[in-house]
C-alpha cells in the first residue's frame, strides 16, 4: 500500500516536472538528411526533450549512432526514424556502417 | 590516364597481362559498365569471404561489401534503365574481370589466417585501383549528371571501404 502510494506520489511529480518543462522551451522538432554519405547541417542548439527525425535519402544503410550509446538509430536507405534528445551535452555520433559519416550535437 | 595507369598497376599486381587501354575517354554507357563490374566483382569477392573466413572483423567487413556494392549495382541499374544507356563492355572492365576473376581462384586456395589477409590485402588493392580510376577518369569523364553524382557518391563510399579494409588488415596481421 504504502508502495504503491509512494510510486503514485513519484509519478505525479515526474508529470509535474514533464509539465514544467515547457514554460522554458517547447520541445521543437529538427529533421537531419543524409544524402550522398553524409550528415546534412545539424540543428543548434538543441535542448533536452527536443526531437530528431532522421531521414536517410541515400540508397544505402546508414545508422545514426552515439559514441556514449546514448542512442542507436538504424536507418535503412529510404527511411526516417525520430528520436528524443534524452541527455545534455556535446554528443558525438557516427554511421555505424560508414564511420567516415560523423557529427556532434549540442544539446542544452 | 592515371587511371589507366593505376588499373594497369593493379592488372600487374594481381599477375596478370597488361589491359588494352581505349585511347579515348571513357563514355557514359562504358562508365557504367565499368562501375557496375566493379561493384559486381566486389559482391563476389565478399561472397567467397563470407563462405570462407570465420574471422569476425573480415566477415564484417565482407558484409558491407556485399550490402553496399549490391545498393550501389541495384542504383546504377535503375538509373541505365531511366537514362536508356546500354552498359558497354570495355577492356577496362574486362581486365577488371580477368583480375578478379584471378584473386579468386588464388583465394579459393587458402584458408583460415592466410585467406583472411589475403583477401583484405586484395580488398584494399582493388579499392585503391577502382577509386583512382573514379577520381581522374571516370568522374570527369562522365557527361550524365546523375551518373556524375552517383560516381562521386560511389567514391566516398568505397574511399570508407578501403579505411576500413586497412582497418581490418591491421587486426588479421
Amino acid at each position: 500500500m504504502f508502495l504503491r502510494h509512494f510510486a503514485r506520489s513519484a509519478a505525479t511529480v515526474g508529470a509535474a516536472m514533464l509539465c514544467a518543462s515547457p514554460a522554458f522551451a517547447a520541445p521543437r522538432t529538427f529533421t537531419v538528411v543524409i544524402d550522398k554519405m553524409r550528415f546534412g547541417p545539424l540543428p543548434a542548439p538543441l535542448h533536452k526533450g527536443d526531437v530528431i527525425v532522421w531521414v536517410n535519402k541515400d540508397f544505402l544503410r546508414h545508422s545514426a549512432t552515439a559514441k556514449d550509446h546514448s542512442f542507436d538509430v538504424d536507418l535503412p536507405a529510404g527511411a526516417r526514424a525520430k528520436m528524443v534528445m534524452g541527455k545534455t551535452g556535446a554528443i558525438a555520433f557516427v554511421c555505424r556502417y560508414h564511420p567516415g559519416m560523423h557529427g556532434t550535437l549540442q544539446v542544452q | 590516364m592515371l587511371s589507366k595507369i593505376a588499373l594497369f598497376s593493379a592488372a600487374a599486381l594481381l599477375g596478370m597481362a597488361a589491359p588494352a587501354i581505349a585511347a579515348d575517354a571513357p563514355t557514359d554507357p562504358q562508365i557504367a559498365h565499368i562501375a557496375y563490374t566493379a561493384g559486381s566483382l566486389d559482391v563476389a569477392a565478399g561472397k567467397q569471404a563470407l563462405a570462407k573466413s570465420h574471422n569476425k572483423a573480415v566477415r564484417s567487413f565482407a558484409q558491407q561489401m556485399v550490402r553496399d556494392h549490391e545498393a550501389v549495382n541495384g542504383k546504377a541499374l535503375a538509373l541505365v534503365k531511366k537514362l536508356h544507356v546500354t552498359p558497354e563492355a570495355n577492356p577496362t572492365s574486362t581486365s577488371l574481370t580477368k583480375g578478379a576473376d584471378a584473386a579468386r581462384a588464388r583465394l579459393a586456395k587458402l584458408s583460415g589466417a592466410s585467406f583472411d589477409r589475403a583477401y583484405i590485402d586484395n580488398e584494399i588493392a582493388f579499392h585503391k585501383t577502382v577509386n583512382g580510376a573514379l577520381e581522374s577518369t571516370l568522374i570527369p569523364s562522365a557527361k550524365n549528371g546523375e551518373l556524375k553524382s552517383l560516381l562521386e557518391t560511389g567514391l566516398t563510399l568505397f574511399r570508407e571501404h578501403q579505411h576500413h579494409a586497412e582497418q581490418v588488415a591491421k587486426e588479421v596481421k
